[in-house]
């Protein structure tokens, strides 16, 4: 028996409908597999922690500053594969240098934020917060826009999964969470065991609290917050391996870790579970020594997983519906370090692919090596634009609400 | 004066209520050893009055990352041997914590090593360059004033090498000003935001200038770098120095508030209530500011004891780990699940998420922190291993602390300890007995049914004590103090 029965023959049995919690009736509406963003439309973040370095990302192959500045690591002109008379990817981009081709791919060049912080830890958290440099958010974009998304309504907490077995600060809302999940089936038997089964099995007295008014003598409110987010993941693991089931994926990942995250992410979409947010990072590209290899192999994985789960989504008619978003807490700075690194820098590109956006195209002027910040890119696209320009347009949130404030949007959408 | 009277009963639960606050949590002999409240609030306070030191680096043994990169333009060192070095340090870093782990989860100085903790999370601090003789010397100065005067800890962490590091002091000079420094001592360490103005940061900054540190972890004030002119602070003009700003700071009743108004939220209740907070705050104030007064006050005050304050602290990751430890008597054969455990749930020591430190309360809860934490007990005493895995955080200097074997658990348990004041208890009795050492609150009827339901047919009162208490801590109420 499910989950979901048990609640619906036992509640219905004894006490009618008043002991379902508020937030599990929700499970018995249609309303379950759809989508929560008005427009249908779903969001992949792919973060690339460590720092990636824009520049041999998206190479500035016609600019001597460039290739003065890096003597032993610049990607040689004949290497590069060039997108306009300015840039081009680096050669380990093949597949998605097709996906630009097709018209999936924009390519917003030199974002970041006034006051860039140069650590990983900071710089990161402000990325996930979209905080300024200078304020201090427990909160999350993500996690606020589930927040918005879901007030005076069930709290679904996969309506936002990150796919991954901790959850990021991103995430993290101010009533509400999302939901980590690596993997379907590992989740679903984790809130298996006898233990936990049992817990939410005979749910905690508070679970009724929105339906019935009341505390149960003497236990404070955290007592009810634990239930509750116990029921919820409870529930929602459940569902989500119920929709998942076991899919047919059409197109062949790579085997790496990114590989995997994506094909997860795709048979959650193809499963129905109506998430609107995804997100997803991997690790490893902070490159002070040696970078060449490095930074080829990750980003060889990146555009391998990404082109597979673009085929992916082609295939099942989705292509339109999806948009993944790429980017990375700085870029590296100009100057090469001595041993054939680069060490942290400031602005860096960001990638947006699919998700029905006009077709292929650069989005603004390529970095200005000339007029450097203390031998850093200075930024002209505040990453939040991105983000409001995506809550706004693409996702149809209320941005202002989210962020904070208001930021100018982009010709994105 | 002290609001405990004789009609304030012993009572295990309330005992069991001031161990979980004021220290990890208690052991049942803890709260078999009968004594008024007052007296273990005293107990509690003469058991933290001395400090041994924490020590990972001896002094002249550290080698800082200038230092390395000096060593590398003599070309004393290659590259590789630098990031080796700087891996080596991080190491260093990581030993510090456990053994700072170990002082909490040892019961010794328990409300000192509390204090710590909180103090750590409000003077948030991470190492800058992996250097571990700064926060060596930064976290044993916190320890060592935690229950002293709160101007006197104030003052030293500022002038922790670590701090000055992290808040970029070193580069805030008479003709290049930083006002980072000036701002986070005002926002986040004394007055609160909305409590002072932008020009009180930017002249309260020039009065920093000059505040530095040598490579070997000295304090300096570096007169050359430092501007003298008048400043303007807080309506006040004059030649201040650093120092004059802190004793501004101080002097300000706005400070004893915001301080008070933390150490509450942090020991008492997340929802404070004014009236007390405004009383507690003045008296801290009259009294110099005098910490352990303050805890003292809070410790015995009836109200301390309410229903409403029982179990509404959400237990930070740290607190868990060292709480069930000390409970049950565990040490780790290998210590880095405790880090593996700490990077899961989201506080590892010496590496606050950012200069405001961790938000805490149910920050602390989601989905996977929340399933985490309920199966821990099942790794720590089961010595199950784990099959989920933190996120790395980037910084390629910081790996060791990912190294491989953080998701073995192998313990020992003084279960022998644990077990003897059960001794005599009847076996159907157990489980509320056991639940009374270890949660706030009784079972609820078909907890206990749950609870009972893990136990085999036939076994050894010793092995009831094992899977009920396994079963126990699982439960989410487990999760508060």
């Amino acid at each position: 028996m499910t989950r979901r029965h048990f609640l619906q023959q036992s509640a219905f049995a004894t006490a009618g409908t008043l002991l379902i919690p508020h937030f599990l009736k929700a499970y018995e509406t249609a309303a379950m597999g759809q989508a929560m963003a008005p427009s249908g439309k779903i969001l992949v973040v792919v973060q690339l922690s460590g720092g990636n370095d824009g520049l041999n990302t998206v190479v500035p192959y016609r600019n001597d500053i460039y290739y003065r500045e890096r003597p032993t690591i610049a990607i040689k002109p004949a290497d590069v594969l060039p997108l306009t008379d300015e840039i081009g990817l680096h050669p380990a981009l093949q597949p998605l240098r097709a996906l630009y081709d097709d018209g999936l791919v924009t390519i917003i060049n030199n974002v970041g934020y006034p006051n860039p912080d140069r650590s990983h830890f900071r710089s990161m958290d402000i990325w996930q917060t979209a905080s300024d440099a200078d304020q201090y958010r427990s909160t999350g974009w993500v996690g606020r826009y589930l927040d918005a998304a879901c007030a005076g309504h069930a709290h679904e907490p996969f309506r936002t999964i990150e796919v991954d077995d901790t959850l990021s600060l991103a995430l993290k809302g101010d009533t509400l969470n999302g939901m980590a999940v690596l993997d379907p089936k590992k989740l679903y038997n984790q809130t298996r065991s006898p233990l936990v089964k049992g817990l939410s099995y005979n749910p905690h007295p508070s679970e009724g609290r929105a339906v019935q008014h009341k505390t149960p003598a003497g236990e404070p409110e955290t007592v009810a917050y634990l239930y509750k987010t116990l029921a919820e993941t409870v529930s929602s693991a459940e569902y989500v391996y119920e929709k998942v089931g076991s899919p047919t994926v059409a197109a062949t990942y790579p085997n790496h870790e990114l590989g995997n995250r994506l094909r997860t992410v795709s048979q959650l979409i193809q499963s129905g579970i109506g998430t609107s947010v995804y997100y997803v990072s991997i690790s490893g590209f902070d490159t002070h020594i040696n970078q060449p290899g490095q930074q080829e192999r990750l980003l060889r994985q990146y555009a391998e997983a990404v082109s597979a789960f673009m085929t992916d989504l082609k295939a099942a008619g989705r292509q339109q519906d999806v948009l993944l978003m790429t980017f990375s807490e700085f870029g590296r700075r100009v100057k090469q370090n001595a041993s054939n690194g680069t060490d942290h820098g400031t602005a860096s590109n960001v990638f947006l692919i699919g998700g029905g956006l006009p077709a292929r195209r650069v989005l603004n002027e390529a970095p200005n090596l000339t007029t450097l910040t203390d031998g850093d890119l200075t930024f002209t696209v505040d990453f939040r634009q991105i983000y409001a320009t995506l809550l706004r347009s693409y996702l149809g949130a209320d941005d202002v609400a989210i962020l904070g404030k208001k930021f100018e949007m982009l010709p994105l959408v | 004066m002290n609001a405990v009277t004789s009609s304030l009963k012993t009572d295990t639960a309330k005992l069991r209520h001031l161990y979980s606050r004021a220290g990890f949590g208690a052991t049942p002999d803890q709260l078999a050893d009968a004594q008024s409240l007052k007296r273990a609030v005293r107990n509690l306070l003469s058991d933290s009055e001395t400090v041994s030191e924490l020590k990972v680096v001896e002094p002249d043994e550290n080698v800082t990352k200038k230092n390395l990169k000096d060593l590398m333009q003599r070309g004393q060192l290659d590259r590789q041997m630098l990031r080796e070095r700087i891996r080596d340090n991080a190491e260093r870093v990581r030993d510090l914590n456990l053994q700072w782990l170990d002082r909490m989860a040892s019961g010794k100085g328990s409300l000192r090593e509390k204090m710590a903790l909180f103090w750590h999370g409000h003077f948030a601090c991470r190492t800058m360059g992996q250097n571990p003789l700064f926060m060596q010397q930064y976290i044993n100065t916190i320890r060592q004033h935690a229950l002293g005067r709160f101007g006197d800890l104030l003052m030293a962490v500022s002038k922790e090498p670590a701090m000055l590091q992290f808040l970029n002091n070193q580069q805030n000079r008479k003709n290049a000003p930083n006002e980072n420094f000036a701002r986070e001592v005002m926002e986040l360490f004394t007055l609160g935001r909305g409590n002072y103005t932008e020009r009180d940061i930017k002249e309260a900054a020039r009065a920093f200038t000059g505040w530095q540190f040598t490579p070997d972890g000295q304090f300096v004030f570096r007169e050359k770098v430092h501007d003298e002119a008048d400043k303007t602070v807080f309506g006040k003009t004059g030649p201040f120095r650093g120092e004059d700003i802190v004793q501004m700071l101080l002097e300000n009743r706005q400070t004893a508030r915001f301080v008070t108004g933390k150490i509450y939220r942090f020991f008492v209740n997340e929802t404070p209530d004014e009236a007390r907070v405004s009383e507690l705050a003045d008296h801290f104030y009259k009294t110099n500011y005098d910490i352990a007064g303050l805890m003292e006050r809070i410790f015995t005050a009836d109200w301390f004891y309410d229903a409403r304050n029982i179990g509404t602290h959400i237990k930070s990751p740290v607190e868990l780990l060292a709480g069930m430890r000390h409970t049950l008597g565990i040490t780790f054969d290998q210590p880095q699940p405790q880090i593996f455990v700490q990077r899961t749930l989201g506080q590892l020591l010496f590496y606050p998420p950012n200069v405001a430190g961790w938000p805490g309360g149910k920050n602390w809860i989601d989905s996977s922190s929340l399933l985490f934490r309920m199966q821990l007990p099942n790794y720590v005493l089961k010595a199950a291993d784990v099959n989920i895995r933190p996120k790395e955080d980037g910084d390629v200097n910081t790996q060791s602390l990912a190294r491989k074997g953080g998701q073995t658990f192998r313990t020992t348990v003084n279960w022998t300890d644990f077990e003897k004041p059960f001794a005599q208890t009847p076996d159907a009795a157990l489980p509320d007995a056991l639940a009374a050492v270890l949660l706030p609150f009784p079972l609820r009827p078909e907890q206990k049914t749950l609870v009972q339901n893990q136990l085999k047919s036939a076994q050894t009162h010793a092995a009831r004590i094992h899977a009920l208490t396994t079963a126990i801590m699982s439960l989410p109420e487990y999760q508060l103090a």
